[in-house]
């Protein structure tokens, strides 16, 4: 358990963290998320010590580890850029942290092998960083953290510098290491996608400040405010009101559209609107629409919905919000 | 007719980054080349309907690698082999019985042993300035970083006269090394001064703090850190600062001339040695010790490069 209280950070004028309280149970996989300059990162090199706070305390698993150095906080951390000891093999590398605690050399041999074998990069002991590829070298980084057994696994935007398929595997990857080495494990990254995808709890942050932390059903359905709601998935603007692309429904006639808005509380109403460009994504056809206000918003609907609508540029179609939506109202102070 | 053309355009190319700092009409600048450019690749493709050879960017042309040996011939080694030919003016045997004189090797063994010391105390201090330069900030570092090459762009004699002032017979702080070793020391940390530095500096601003945030993180001590991680990385810096420092420390001259006295077998050092065999008249002993000097620096050199071409295969620089 990694406890944050009243967490504040400047640098020079700029405030990146503005009082932070955060909670993080023992075993989960903790995603912190939020644009660049929202302090996610500073938070997480607070964890680890590697950033001193002007104010707060970081206890973990119930230490009080504020004023103590990264090296004595039982962490391990893992880059965006990966860090390699370049003029190391990787058996060495991953070897580091046992090497000075001065283990002896068979222990430390048989802890090098399995982690490598975890990681999937057994057999390359002897190859230096510079001949693996960067998932590689990612998860040599990853196993030089777990070779310490920390208490913590701290990674910041650990797939930010690959590519898009090699970050999709590897997060996959990580999401079934953690379910077999169950380290409190606390990841820091700006792509809402990642964050559904590997955390099961999510912390939103902005502007130094959490928004809103849950887990990610929780956070999708019923995001605290705007930028929640924006900042995971995508939205449109109904009526004056946030909704998800996905939960408009179309419909050609508006009396069925305006007989089942009666059961929808409070949904933004039938809007009449045109079509201005209908757009094939695969399993799911986006519409780009155009309200009578001039509110221009889009809706997600599936290809056969979009088949039996059969619509075409320039027509007019009713939109409304489907009963069951996520629907926030619109703060234009805090749209990103 | 056609590669004249072209190798004036190749001659154009290389002078026109030289000239673009300062020229104010850049664009005006730029548009020429680059109308020339055109010009010289049509001309270029000898066959029509063939794709004209396209050079990579950044590649030498045959004008440019002949430039470079012809100047290389000249400037070092028609001089190099000059001075060879008249060490073996008298055989071989001459050669060595002029190398192998007690004075000769006294001499050599003053320099090597000097130039050693210096060089290994550059490598340590050298190291912790380039390392306070970069890494702590405090008020004058300007100056300070200005300050480290003055040693080696004043005249070598100056910095001889300089440090007779202050170590020699009448010292104002009552340090008398003048005529001992020990001047010899301090006259070469003097002129080799920012070497070590300046090889050092741009590694260390290029280096990786993540790399040793990651070290940290795994428990190691700033010590550990330096050690095991920072001084690898710098280590080929280093070593190429310090075989400079030691290249150059062995053939000072003007520095060493005052302050080292001239004693033969305590303080001549090989230089001093070869201007004695010139003004006694004994050219072929002086050129003789000139070749050892210049083997000691060339296998210097050699060593450096065979280190650093190692070091590079090992972690190409990327990502």
């Amino acid at each position: 358990m990694i406890t944050v209280t009243a967490a504040r950070k400047h640098y020079g004028s700029f405030l990146a963290l503005d009082d932070v309280d955060i909670d993080i149970p023992s075993g989960s996989l903790t995603a912190l998320l939020g644009p660049s300059g929202s302090g996610k990162s500073t938070l997480l090199r607070a964890i680890a010590g590697l950033e001193g706070l002007d104010g707060g305390t970081v206890t973990i698993d119930g230490r009080d580890v504020t004023a103590e150095p990264p090296q004595r906080r039982g962490i391990g951390f893992v880059f965006q850029h990966y860090a390699a000891f370049k003029h190391m093999t990787v058996r060495d590398n991953v070897a580091f942290g046992l090497t000075i605690r001065k283990r002896p050399k068979a222990e430390i041999a048989k802890k090098v092998d399995d982690l490598l074998e975890i990681v999937g990069l057994d057999g390359f002991q002897h190859r230096y960083p510079a001949q693996l590829s960067g998932g590689q070298r990612q998860r040599m980084a990853l196993a030089r953290a777990l070779a310490v057994d920390p208490q913590v696994l701290l990674l910041d935007e650990p797939f930010g510098a690959l590519d898009a398929k090699v970050r999709t595997d590897l997060r996959q990857w990580l999401r079934r290491l953690h379910d077999e080495v169950h380290v409190t494990t606390v990841l820091v990254t700006h792509d809402q996608e990642e964050a559904l995808d590997v955390a099961d709890r999510i912390a939103v942050l902005n502007h130094g400040r959490i928004e809103q932390v849950g887990d990610p059903v929780t956070l999708y359905e019923r995001p605290a405010n705007d930028f929640v709601m924006g900042f995971l998935g995508s939205v449109a603007t109904l009526g004056g009101q946030l909704v998800r692309p996905h939960d408009i429904v179309l419909d050609r006639d508006r009396t069925t559209a305006l007989a089942l808005d009666a059961k929808v509380a409070d949904s933004p109403g039938v809007i009449t609107a045109t079509v201005e460009r209908v757009v094939p994504l695969g399993f799911e056809v986006r519409i780009d629409l155009r309200a009578d206000s001039g509110e221009r918003f889009a809706a997600q609907i599936t290809r056969r919905d979009a088949a039996e609508l059969g619509l075409h540029e320039g027509e007019t179609i009713h939109a409304r919000a489907t009963s069951r939506s996520t629907v926030v109202d619109h703060d234009p102070a805090l749209a990103i | 007719m056609t590669s004249n053309a072209i190798d004036s355009r190749g001659a154009e190319h290389s002078a026109s980054p030289l000239s673009r700092p300062g020229s104010s009409g850049r664009d005006a600048s730029e548009t020429t080349t680059d109308g020339a450019g055109e010009g010289g690749r049509s001309r270029g493709s000898a066959t029509p309907g063939t794709t004209p050879k396209r050079r990579r960017v950044g590649t030498v042309r045959p004008l440019g690698i002949g430039i470079v040996t012809l100047w290389l011939s000249v400037i070092v080694l028609l001089p190099l082999a000059a001075l060879t030919v008249a060490a073996f003016s008298e055989g071989w045997a001459g050669f060595w019985d002029a190398v192998t004189a007690p004075a000769a090797i006294a001499a050599l063994w003053v320099t090597v042993l000097v130039s050693a010391i210096v060089a290994v105390v550059n490598a340590v201090t050298g190291t912790l300035i380039a390392w306070v330069l970069v890494r702590d900030d405090f008020r004058g570092k300007r100056f300070v970083n200005a300050i480290i090459d003055l040693p080696f762009a004043l005249p070598t004699i100056v910095a001889s006269i300089v440090l007779l002032s202050l170590y020699g017979p009448n010292s104002p702080i009552d340090v008398h090394l003048n005529a001992t070793r020990w001047g010899l020391i301090v006259a070469l940390l003097f002129v080799t001064l920012p070497f070590v530095v300046r090889s050092v500096q741009p590694v260390l601003i290029e280096a990786d703090r993540e790399v040793e945030e990651a070290a940290a993180s795994l428990g190691a001590s700033s010590w550990t850190t330096f050690r095991r991680v920072v001084l690898p990385t710098l280590a080929p810096a280093i070593l190429s600062g310090t075989g400079l420092a030691f290249a150059r420390a062995i053939g000072e001259y003007g520095s060493v001339v005052l302050i080292g006295g001239n004693i033969p077998r305590e303080t001549q050092v090989a230089s001093q040695y070869i201007q004695q065999q010139i003004e006694i008249d004994r050219p072929v002993n002086a050129a003789a010790v000139s070749v050892a000097l210049l083997a000691i620096a060339f296998a210097t050199l050699l060593v450096l490069r065979v280190v650093a071409s190692r070091t590079q295969r090992r972690e190409e620089r990327d990502a």
